[in-house]
């Protein structure tokens, strides 16, 4: 027994710093949520309790009309609508075509594959103030500068090539006996495509899917010029911009309008939270 | 977001699944219809990133030559003219220095925090460690835009929590965000803590890729913690350091949503990167100046450029520093 003890009390000691770790992480957590608890606490507080409240996070009564408010003066509830819209329509189109290209490009040899491959590397990082004005100079000769389709095409159309890299490496990985297998069975391109190699690429869908259905619900600059004339097309990161210039006064309501813009965006991450980190850190990891 | 490792892959070895053997006739026709249907799969691709990418990229540099002022479909050719009067432009070269050194105080803050806090969470030993890495990641998956909106709130001077804590602790009235000398470090600060999650992914995946018997082998031959993170979690780490950087690095460039409602470049320019200078010109102004803008756009994305030729040799160097360890 009184051997074991300085080998239990150093163990206990080791164990004690971890929690000293463990505390100043929790610490450093609440700092990092802070900000969504305070905004969450102000959505539902008065002005003058916001104003006059200091630190203070619990309101004295709900304020559930601050919410009514955003919803239906600050016209959230278009704003919302026209987000689902946008950034479901995008992101189908991006995983189709993505599928597609990825495809062909990762297990086929072409003329031009290389040519191809190469152009889409080389535009890898092409930022959207690089590329914003012919994008709206084009929209705008195509009739589609102030509607929703336009945004949605000029969406789908940029800064997606990571998901093409990313389908092509999955399907090169894929074993070859496949595609040999279903030619025997008298499959053809197409039917190889959607009935075998498609199915099996769930997991690459599931991710490239959810990083762009977070990159265009999160997207600013695009729909901002594209709502410039006309305020119904706003989706909520650019109506939240709007409701500050109008309502400059009204913090309670713009922080309800916050909540109800994030909330979507959170809850999803929540619930898909594995293939948001797997998306990302396959961008180390090989 | 790609792995530059997948993209040199894909580039190298593309298509050496298909077509080796000698062709005959037969098969030849059959490799027509297939590389129709390859190019029917490619179409979308080349239309809408041809369209909304490829082609903006190309028809930028025209319009950088003319003057232009987006209402009228009259354009003047001018030459380099614009170039000219962006490069004399004091507020160009204003926006450069703020872009960079947003970058200089974003870069490190985001690459050395995140691997020390990656460090940690990596280990075992500590409880509650999924629910860390969720608060971590949380800012990333929220709307950069209105992140910036609530930020505004968060530091006025008037009545945000900052101010009040600013109070408590005797500091009296504070406005970080609206006094030119602090705007662009609050900006940068602000910045850092909405996407360290990403580089806090990016290191606990590299950590993943070490092989645990390494760990085993040394702990046997009796290497305490520091040592084997000296000896072993360091030099391991060293690849990804490179590629970390530079998809840290590239990432900067990309501050617009947070900025413009932020702080929309101000007080008096000091935080008006790039895009915002290329934005003022081409859509903010009341007689917008698309070519003087496109000019700025083009220099913009020659910068860019640089960071990913910079990118594709950090991934050549670090490939050849993994394959020899």
């Amino acid at each position: 027994m009184t051997a074991t003890t300085p080998r239990t009390t150093r163990r206990l000691g080791r164990r004690f710093w971890w929690w000293v770790l463990t505390a100043l992480l929790l610490a450093l957590a609440f700092v990092w949520v802070f900000p969504f608890i305070w905004m969450v606490s102000a959505s539902l507080k008065t002005s003058g309790e916001i104003f006059g409240g200091g630190l203070g996070l619990i309101p004295e009564t709900l304020q559930w009309e601050n919410y009514s408010r955003a919803w239906i003066d600050g016209r959230f509830n278009i704003y919302l609508l026209n987000t689902v819209i946008v950034t479901v329509a995008t992101t189908a189109i991006v995983v189709v075509r993505c599928a597609l290209a990825g495809y062909v490009l990762g297990r086929y040899r072409f003329p031009g594959s290389r040519l191809v491959i190469a152009i889409l590397v080389a535009t890898l990082f092409v930022p959207t103030g690089y590329t914003i004005i012919p994008v709206v100079k084009l929209s705008m000769e195509l009739g589609l500068l102030d509607s929703l389709a336009g945004m949605i095409l000029a969406l789908a159309g940029a800064a997606n090539v990571a998901s093409i890299l990313i389908y092509a490496g999955y399907f090169r990985g894929m074993p070859a006996e496949l595609e040999e297998a279903s030619i025997v069975d008298g499959a053809g391109f197409v039917r190889t495509f959607t009935q075998i190699m498609l199915p099996l690429s769930m997991p690459v869908t599931a991710t490239v899917g959810i990083l762009t259905f977070l990159f265009t619900w999160n997207a600013f600059f695009l729909p901002l010029v594209f709502s410039f004339s006309n305020p119904a097309l706003r989706t909520v990161s650019v109506g939240m911009q709007a409701f500050v210039g109008e309502n400059s006064t009204d913090w309670p309501g713009m922080a309800a309008a916050g909540v109800i813009s994030l909330l979507p965006i959170v809850a999803l991450f929540v619930f898909m939270q594995r293939y948001f980190v797997e998306g990302i850190a396959g961008a180390v990891k090989s | 977001m790609a792995s530059p490792t997948l993209i040199a892959e894909t580039a190298t070895r593309s298509g050496s699944a298909a077509a080796k053997a000698a062709k005959r006739p037969g098969q030849r026709s059959r490799e027509r219809r297939r590389n129709l249907w390859i190019y029917v799969f490619l179409l979308p691709t080349f239309v809408l990133y041809g369209l909304y990418t490829l082609y903006p990229m190309v028809a930028s540099y025209w319009y950088s030559l003319v003057e232009w002022n987006g209402f009228s479909s009259q354009q003047t050719f001018v030459g380099l003219d614009n170039y000219e009067a962006v490069f004399a432009d004091p507020l160009f070269w204003s926006s450069v220095r703020v872009t960079l050194l947003f970058m200089l105080i974003v870069a490190p803050l985001r690459v050395f925090g995140a691997f020390a806090l990656a460090i940690l969470l990596n280990s075992p030993k500590l409880p509650l460690r999924s629910f860390f890495r969720t608060a971590y990641f949380l800012p990333v998956v929220t709307t950069t835009a209105i992140v910036g909106v609530v930020m505004r709130f968060i530091f006025d001077p008037a009545s945000g929590p900052t101010a009040a804590l600013a109070t408590i602790f005797g500091l009296g009235p504070i406005d970080l965000l609206g006094s030119s000398e602090t705007a662009l470090i609050t900006a940068g600060v602000i910045y850092v803590w909405k996407f360290f999650g990403i580089t806090l992914i990016y290191w606990l995946a590299a950590l993943q890729t070490i092989p645990a018997d390494l760990y085993e082998a040394a702990r046997i031959d009796g290497a305490g913690p520091m040592r084997l993170f000296r000896y072993i979690t360091l030099p391991m780490l060293i690849p990804f350091l490179l590629i970390i950087s530079v998809l840290t690095i590239e990432d900067c460039f990309h501050a617009f949503d947070l900025m413009q409602t932020m702080t929309a470049g101000g007080p008096f320019f000091s935080t008006e990167i790039i895009e915002i200078y290329i934005y003022r010109w081409a859509f903010a102004a009341s007689i917008p100046q698309l070519g003087f803008a496109s000019a700025a756009a083009v220099l913009f994305g020659v910068i860019v450029l640089l960071v990913v030729i910079l990118q594709v040799w950090a991934t050549v160097v670090s490939r050849r520093m993994r394959a020899r360890s």
